[in-house]
């Protein structure tokens, strides 16, 4: 019978990764999807960041064993890949990007079924599919054919049926997608809600920065097959300086040039506006002192935090 | 508190060991076909030529007037040829959809995400196919040889014919293994559950309609391994110890008929997968 005590092991105490690569690359045809990768995920919610074709998905088909890589080893929970892959996969929830259900079931008969293929037995798996579609606010909708289920509803199907066995370790590929505002909020409050007060772990792959930022501790930025960066999101945004939103009227490329040669972080959000990341405690006065010294009139300058964003270009090298 | 605290507790309760999820597939698959009516209609069509036969077997036993009609090893034979045609409509109906829906609503992907293997996954989706399968075959033919037995009020005519019972047991399973394996097979490359029917009906009809034409041109029968039907219609009459129909040596009737079975295995090993690459 289900459990109803609290998770025994808070995510984010234990340090041992729950996953991790060594040197893993997979090729399709003639281009590397992933290069010798090396990365471990740590328990909790850990982002898998990057823009479309970083390697992201097929990392998670890796891990699930959907893709043999042509080298490296990986490891699930402590269990190789290669060898248990059955019961890795019996501890793991995997949401998928695209649409995905089990035609001609309604969503209770469908989340009950996924519960049975994990090996819960028949009335454990249906009384965990109800729970679980309570949970993921699709309640009323649970007699629904799937079919007839809206975007939104399908991504929230997807997350139940990842659920419904109740695994430590969540894969989530794009959970968002598609999704209203609303929808995406209350995704990413779910998201939230089970990696830091349901215990469970998981890996959220996106490119949506924000959704990372909101809901994970931990993150993993890649791009073209490489890990980029890695670490706790805090750390990565950097202990001390600040943010600045610049527009200036002049010179912007050659302003731009002096920027980084003084040693500043900066890159271009938007036609005339670059972020520009200023060290230590120097703040906006360094940049007024430098706009004069080069003789460019400062239009725009707003104060911001560093956010993942920051950290993301810096990792891609967007300039 | 927020609503769906309510909703989420961890589960500590029993776990099934790994590999029964092809069970679990296989009911589910069952329940969705018996569920329609159209489908009982068809299976119980599949059994009217049992009741014309049990009608013609009762005569037999209790009326002098229509001993004629008594059975013989070949009505047997007779009865599993013309389940044949149900056995054609029961693999289109069951089987076109049962891995090309799953392709459609990619579902593929979320079955391997479960701890389960493609074989494992495969072995459910045919096993909902065979049972369907037995049903129009096998079990028909076995239950005239009870009611001949019931009827005649004696084993005489069963201990005569001792053959029969896994005649009709191989005969059943050869013709079922090579619709099940070549529909799944068939229903793996497609997502369309309609193409994929059309497509088998096109191979059976095709293959007979090119081996009759060989066969009026030739005037011999050897190609018959052209046709899986007419290779099988020859493995038949072996099983059932009658004269061949074709003049198509035996052994390589079967070597189609396990080449078909070899190649429909190789195709869904290929096709079923979490994901497919392309490059």
């Amino acid at each position: 019978m289900p459990d109803t005590s609290i998770p025994a092991a808070p995510a984010g105490q234990d340090t041992d990764p729950v996953v991790s690569l060594q040197g893993v690359s997979v090729n399709y045809g003639k281009n590397w999807a992933l290069r010798d990768v090396t990365a471990g995920f740590r328990p909790g919610a850990v982002g898998l960041l990057g823009p479309n074709g970083a390697g992201k998905s097929t990392m998670l088909k890796a891990l699930l064993g959907f893709v043999v890589p042509d080298q490296g080893t990986m490891t699930v929970l402590g269990l190789d890949v290669a060898a248990s892959p059955l019961e890795i996969r019996s501890r793991i929830g995997y949401m998928p990007e695209n649409d995905a259900h089990v035609p001609g079931m309604n969503a209770v008969s469908f989340v009950a079924y996924c519960g049975q293929l994990s090996g819960l037995p028949a009335a454990d798996a249906m009384q965990r599919a109800h729970e679980v579609l309570y949970y993921v606010g699709l309640g009323e909708a649970r007699y629904r054919n799937l079919e007839t289920y809206s975007t939104g509803m399908k991504q929230r199907i997807k997350l139940a049926q990842a659920l419904v066995h109740d695994p430590d370790l969540l894969f989530l590929d794009e959970p968002t997608n598609g999704m209203d505002p609303k929808g995406r909020d209350e995704m990413l409050e779910l998201i939230y809600d089970l990696a830091h007060n349901k215990g469970v772990n998981l890996i959220l792959s996106s490119h949506l920065l924000p959704d990372v930022e909101f809901t994970c501790d931990y993150v993993v930025v890649m791009d073209k097959g490489r890990v980029a960066t890695e670490g706790p999101i805090d750390a990565l945004k950097g202990p001390g300086g600040r943010v600045y939103e610049l527009r200036v009227k002049g010179d912007a490329h050659a302003f731009l040039g002096v920027l980084r040669a003084q040693g500043y972080d900066c890159h271009d959000t938007d036609e005339d506006v670059m972020r520009v990341f200023v060290p230590g405690d120097a703040g906006a006065q360094a940049l007024f002192a430098l706009a004069t010294r080069e003789g460019v009139q400062v239009r725009h300058l707003r104060p911001s935090v560093p956010t993942l964003e920051d950290v993301f270009a810096r990792a891609v090298g967007e300039r | 508190m927020p609503i769906h605290d309510q909703g989420y507790r961890r589960y500590q309760g029993d776990r099934a060991a790994a590999g029964r999820a092809w069970q679990v597939i296989a009911q589910a698959g069952v329940r969705g076909i018996i569920s329609q009516r159209k489908f009982l209609f068809l299976l119980l069509l599949a059994w009217a030529p049992f009741i014309v036969r049990a009608v013609q077997v009762y005569l037999a036993a209790n009326f002098q007037q229509a001993s004629f009609l008594a059975p013989r090893a070949d009505t047997f034979r007779e009865f599993m040829d013309q389940q044949g045609v149900f056995v054609f409509f029961v693999t289109i109906y069951v089987g076109a959809g049962l891995i090309a829906a799953d392709r459609r609503a990619n579902a593929l992907q979320l079955y391997l995400s479960k701890p389960l293997t493609r074989f494992e996954y495969v072995a459910g989706k045919m096993a909902i196919l065979f049972l369907f399968l037995l049903l129009v075959t096998w079990a028909p033919a076995i239950s005239l040889l009870v009611v001949q037995i019931a009827f005649a009020g004696s084993f005489t005519f069963f201990l005569a014919h001792l053959f029969l019972l896994p005649a009709i047991t191989l005969f059943a399973l050869v013709q079922i293994l090579l619709a099940a394996t070549t529909m799944l097979a068939l229903s793996s490359m497609s997502k369309s559950s309609r193409f994929v029917g059309i497509m088998y009906a096109g191979v059976m009809f095709f293959t007979s309609a090119l081996f009759n034409a060989v066969r009026g041109i030739t005037r011999s029968s050897g190609l018959a391994w052209i046709s899986p039907s007419a290779a099988l219609e020859q493995l038949g009459d072996v099983i059932f110890r009658l004269p061949p129909r074709y003049d198509l040596p035996p052994f390589v009737a079967g070597l189609t008929v396990l080449g078909l079975i070899a190649v429909s295995v190789l195709i869904l090993e290929r096709r079923v997968r979490g994901v497919e690459v392309v490059t």
